[in-house]
């Protein structure tokens, strides 16, 4: 028993911290990742509230005031109908960003799950799944996306499921390798000796331990994502006109790109930094995790 | 001044931690080393021993720095010279060899090549000459057929030969000094006595210097000619080795000598109790909260180095003239606790015929009738008695783990029967009832890999509770969890830690009482104490017998070391090549006759004892599958029979009646007997 005496005076020198309060701790050190998460929030604000704060209504047009530039009264000018190009910048991210969010998710959950449970069954299963996988990725991602909508239509609904399953499918690739470097491991063995249920192994053993590689992946998804919707909208396929779209606008005013640039510049500006703060915030959330390092003990 | 070859004096190396506080890793450590000498460096894990040989070679891990104090190499501060001066010396006049052998070649390239390369990297000679020091070394190493060897891949190698190769690369530059981390820990005992051999050879062959640091006793015993004893980043005893181990004069010495098992005796030896703390965290002597010694004066003030003997044996600690006084060898014996318990007559497991394959004939093996290969493991026939503890023991590849593991339902066999009590254990595990599942536990060798690090030992406990007895509620399955940390000796706040923030020790017991909270019959421990520190291993022991006495629990253990099995079976079963060589109680097994494998596997164990000398076969390499026919043992056999043994399958001799003692041996017992009495 002295040995319990021993044990029980040194548990104050360790405090006992999760996973999620050391990442934080480690993701506020990164300036990048910083950057990337304010640039994520304010994107996230402005597309909660723009509708009530935007000098213009980004609907109305005007013939009279088409192709300003920018001015005190309209900050970045106005498109060739007359709307106001910063009112339609600020409120034009709404409809990408509610499709890619919940799309993102939907692709995590089921690429994720589907990749662990290939990686834990391995076999014959998982050598036929990961063909069909293979193959479906050589085609081009516009194709897919560009079959399946003028196949079901345009509406929103279609449009999440669409982008879930098709970026889904990378993910499965990348859950099953993250899997394959856990799933050799004793406590693997041990939850299957001890006659766990496979679902129970999957979300119990070996979510948890992929978890921060589907993390990542996800956010790097999401940002592949806004350049997918964008694109659809681009060509026509996104949100229907008149509703203020990043990508639709930047397709209506490309012609006036010479006489009133920030028509296309508005859009441009709000994407790009919405792109490069997903990626500098994944980055840095991927080193927070530890994904780029050896995992130790902490020290 | 001229016979000192390597010289630290006062080294300090630290880091700081991410609350900014400074962190010793080594603290003031002196030591010299003469030319041709070779110095063992022991300690328990985590007292910087590593730190140590890597600063030896000018490096530092990233982020650490040093703190004071130098080290001079042949009269060159290593610390003042430059990249390139560094990358001069290393190979050229100091060589590491890694504890892992096989992950320091490079995959994809022939051996001889990457020896050639090493060659060519020192000496600016041609190609054809390399080539031929290159086949020269390979010979010193003693690998057979040296031309054969040299064409091929790392993973075509044993992990003994891996090692061979990586001495081999080592000796290339011709260094002056050898720095070896643990190059033995992981290989088989027979294989282990073999290389320390080679390396004992090189020394005097070459006149090299040696650092061979290690956490085993009995090989620092066998290699070094002087001992320095580490203990949280501090030297604290340094001796020839003959005074360190019959003499220890410091009170941590005297712990780890305690704590071995030894092939002599049975029981479980005195453990340790306690960790070593973090490097200058304590005011007075680090060890003393572990120090049956201590007094006031060593929690206040840190001890000097005291000179016992001109030798010179140097110890730091206050209290030395008492130690020395105490007598040692008569503890040693007074310690050694034997493990009572009761065995029952009625059996837990039987075996019967079970014959094992990993072999699977593809369409084309069965067209062509391609001949099956011989099976992993064939004609076992055991009874396990409730309440006892069986050791299976052999070399890697012996298959006792396939064996554990067709028993836990991992593997299937290919015939024969497995039974507990009146429930068939030929199924799989998914096809077995959910009770028969609870009643069999396993627990693994490293506890690194057998915890998952995203859970804490709170979920870690949960989860056979939660599988096993769905009816406990919440608060009952936590109670239970503390319950089960305080059976294997932990504090109820463990639960909420994760795997990362315990020690090794920690772990293992909270593998163990993982297993326990399945209220198992059978719990099937497979090298459970061989990733643990001596310390370590035998309170790990000693809590495995504590707890088999509460229920009766029957035990099956595999090991490798033959020492801890003395320690703490009832009965052994000596497996080669998945066939039974011998099946006796651990008294029977220990003394002559012995079959001769068993012979073999003693005589490779090394004794915590400088005088002690392993006794060796001459060609000793594993196989990697057993002989189509006849004895397993044939190959390696120094008593085999030319005709007899390779052609017939040995018969089963009795010692007492069929239950009794018994050896497969073509040799007759009274003849064994003689030949090893002598």
């Amino acid at each position: 028993m002295a040995i319990t005496a021993q044990v029980a005076e040194q548990p104050a020198i360790i405090k006992s911290r999760s996973p999620l309060a050391e990442t934080w701790d480690n993701l506020r050190r990164s300036s990048a990742g910083m950057i990337g998460l304010s640039l994520i929030v304010i994107h996230l604000i402005i597309a909660l509230t723009s509708p009530y704060w935007v000098p213009y209504d980004p609907l109305e047009m005007n013939a009279k005031i088409a192709n300003q530039t920018p001015s005190l009264e309209h900050l970045m000018g106005t498109d060739k109908l007359g709307r106001d190009v910063f009112s339609r910048s600020m409120v034009g991210g709404r409809v990408s960003l509610v499709v890619t969010i919940l799309a993102t998710i939907i692709a995590v959950t089921w690429g994720g799950l589907t990749g662990i449970l290939l990686g834990f069954l391995g076999g014959r299963a998982d050598e036929i799944c990961m063909r069909f996988v293979d193959a479906f990725l050589s085609i081009p991602w516009l194709l897919i996306l560009l079959l399946i909508v003028s196949i079901l239509g345009t509406e929103m609904w279609v449009q999440i499921f669409t982008f879930g399953f098709t970026y889904g499918v990378s993910t499965i690739r990348i859950a099953r390798a993250a899997t394959l470097d856990h799933v050799t491991n004793d406590y693997i063995l041990a939850a299957r000796a001890r006659g766990e249920h496979k679902w129970t192994i999957v979300t119990r053993e070996l979510l948890p331990n992929v978890l921060d590689v589907l993390l990542v992946d996800g956010a790097m998804n999401w940002s592949w994502m806004l350049l997918g919707f964008t694109s659809l909208s681009f060509l026509g396929f996104g949100v229907p006109p008149p509703t203020p779209d990043w990508g639709l606008m930047i397709a209506q005013n490309r012609q006036i790109l010479a006489i009133q640039p920030w028509a296309v510049f508005g859009p441009v500006i709000m994407l790009s930094t919405l792109i490069i703060g997903i990626n500098l915030f994944a980055d840095a959330f991927a080193k927070a995790l530890g994904l780029d390092r050896s995992q130790g003990a902490p020290v | 001044m001229n016979d000192i070859f390597v010289n630290i004096e006062n080294l300090s190396i630290g880091y700081f931690n991410k609350r900014g506080m400074l962190i010793h890793v080594l603290k003031n450590v002196s030591l010299q080393i003469k030319p041709g000498e070779t110095l063992g460096l022991v300690g328990e894990s985590g007292c910087g021993k590593s730190t140590l040989g890597q600063a030896m070679m000018g490096y530092l891990r990233s982020g650490s720095r040093v703190l004071g104090g130098s080290i001079h190499f042949s009269g060159q501060d290593m610390f003042a010279l430059s990249v390139r001066q560094l990358e001069s010396i290393r190979g050229n006049k100091i060589a590491l060899i890694p504890q892992n052998a096989g992950k320091s070649l490079t995959p994809t390239m022939r051996v001889g090549k990457q020896i050639i390369e090493a060659i060519q990297l020192n000496a600016d000679i041609s190609k054809d000459l390399a080539k031929r020091q290159m086949l020269d070394l390979l010979s010193k190493v003693r690998l057979p057929h040296p031309e054969v060897m040299s064409e091929r891949y790392p993973h075509e190698l044993s992990g003994g030969q891996q090692q061979r190769v990586v001495v081999a690369m080592a000796l290339a530059g011709k260094p002056e000094m050898l720095i070896l981390d643990e190059p033995t820990t992981g290989l088989d005992v027979t294989t282990q006595a073999h290389i320390l051999e080679l390396l004992r050879d090189i020394v005097t062959e070459l006149g090299t210097a040696m650092m061979y640091i290690s956490h085993d006793l009995g090989v620092i015993a066998r290699v070094s000619h002087r001992v320095a004893l580490m203990y949280a980043g501090e030297i604290v005893e340094d001796a020839p080795v003959t005074e360190i181990f019959r003499s220890p004069a410091h009170p941590y010495a005297r712990g780890l000598l305690e704590s071995i098992p030894r092939l002599t005796l049975a029981g479980i030896p005195n453990s340790m109790p306690g960790q070593p703390p973090i490097p200058g965290t304590l005011p007075g002597c680090s060890f003393a909260p572990r120090c049956s010694f201590a007094t006031d004066i060593c929690s206040s003030e840190p001890p000097e180095f005291d000179t016992i003997s001109q030798a010179p044996h140097l110890v730091r600690c206050h209290h030395w003239k008492k130690v020395v006084t105490t007598d040692f060898s008569q503890e040693l014996v007074r310690v050694y606790q034997a493990v009572e318990h009761k065995i029952e007559e009625d059996p837990a497991i039987e075996l019967s015929d079970v014959e094992i394959t990993y072999h699977r004939p593809g369409l084309i093996d069965r067209l062509s009738r391609t001949p099956t290969p011989t099976a992993t493991v064939s004609d076992f026939t055991l009874t396990v008695r409730r309440g006892e503890t069986l050791a299976l023991v052999g070399e890697s590849g012996s298959g006792k783990s396939t064996i554990v593991k067709t028993i836990s339902g991992l593997l299937s066999a290919k015939s024969g029967c497995i039974r507990f009590a009146a429930c068939d254990l030929m199924v799989k595990v998914d096809d077995r009832p959910m009770d028969l599942c609870r009643q069999v536990q396993l627990i693994f060798q490293n506890p690194d890999a057998s915890l998952n690090p995203r859970h804490t030992v709170a979920e870690i406990l949960d989860q056979p509770l939660k599988l096993y007895f769905p009816k406990m509620t919440r608060d009952e399955r936590r109670e239970r969890q503390i319950e089960l940390l305080e059976r294997v000796r932990l504090d109820g706040r463990y639960r909420l830690r994760y795997p990362g923030q315990m020690s090794g020790g920690e772990k293992q017991r909270v593998a163990i009482a993982r297993a326990f909270a399945a209220e198992p019959e059978v719990v099937l421990c497979d090298e459970v104490t061989s990733a643990l520190d001596v310390s370590v291993q035998a309170a790990v022991l000693d809590l495995l017998a504590d707890l088999q006495k509460e229920r009766n629990t029957t035990y099956i253990y595999i090991a490798h070391d033959l020492a801890v099995v003395r320690a703490i079976a009832d009965r052994v079963v000596v497996l080669y090549q998945g066939r039974i060589c011998e099946v006796g109680t651990v008294d029977e097994i220990y003394s002559p006759p012995y079959h001769p494998y068993t012979e073999t596997l003693m005589g490779a164990v090394l004794v915590p004892d400088p005088d002690a000398k392993p006794k060796l076969l001459a060609s000793d390499t594993p196989e990697l599958s057993p002989p189509a026919q006849g004895c397993a043992f044939q190959r390696r056999c120094p008593k085999c029979i030319p005709n007899l043994c390779v052609t017939v399958t040995p018969p089963w001799q009795y010692a007492h009646g069929v239950d009794g003692y018994k050896i497969r041996c073509h040799i007759p017992l009274h003849e064994l007997l003689v030949d090893q009495v002598n």
